[in-house]
């Protein structure tokens, strides 16, 4: 395993839900960053993010790590859940909070 | 580079040739671009294994040339 999906296990699986995005969740660069970022705080769970800006090797990596070609990708104890089209359509669906409820994921503060 | 509609939609037919595809142009802007995609192709797939099919059918263009594609899949009715 290369030294960068290396990182990426790591990442997925240390946070119960981690957000790789463009920009921060304050400040997003991108829309569909931004409406990933507003698709959780409605679900009210806690969740890390990653700023694929800053870092290339990570920006790379996670398209080949989780063979999806767009940035924003969630990650769910360590599992691929989908970018943001697919976590509108869960999340309109009640499935994504259905998802990070059997997942026993914490609530945001 | 920008890709027009036609050539997104074409791409698409061509990989899953019973499927229907709207596209929309969010912008005007020929490159924000709503796809909405149905096929019996579909049927029994999950939501990722769906638009992965679609994102092959763009041969490697989703996150190149084609930044802002929001995309909708599902199985006809």
């Amino acid at each position: 395993m290369s030294e960068t999906n290396a990182r990426l296990s790591k990442i997925v699986t240390d946070s119960d839900v981690v957000l790789f995005m463009k920009g921060t969740p304050l400040f997003p660069q991108c829309g569909f960053s931004s409406r990933a970022v507003a698709i959780l705080d409605h679900c009210g769970v806690a969740y890390d993010s990653v700023d694929v800006l800053q870092d290339s090797e990570i920006r790379q990596g996670i398209k080949a790590f989780s063979d999806w070609p767009t940035i924003p990708q969630l990650y769910v104890k360590g599992e691929f859940v989908g970018g943001s089209d697919i976590m509108m359509e869960m999340y309109e669906a009640g499935e994504l909070q259905q998802l990070l409820n059997e997942k026993q994921v914490a609530r945001a503060n | 580079m920008p890709m027009p509609a036609a050539e997104i939609a074409a791409l698409i037919r061509a990989a899953l040739p019973e499927a229907e595809v709207v596209i929309e142009d969010l912008a005007g802007d020929g490159d924000h671009y709503l796809a909405r995609v149905t096929s019996p192709a579909f049927a029994g797939k999950s939501r990722v294994q769906q638009h992965k099919m679609v994102y092959d059918a763009l041969g490697g263009r989703m996150g190149g040339e084609l930044h802002a594609l929001q995309l909708t899949t599902s199985v006809p009715n």
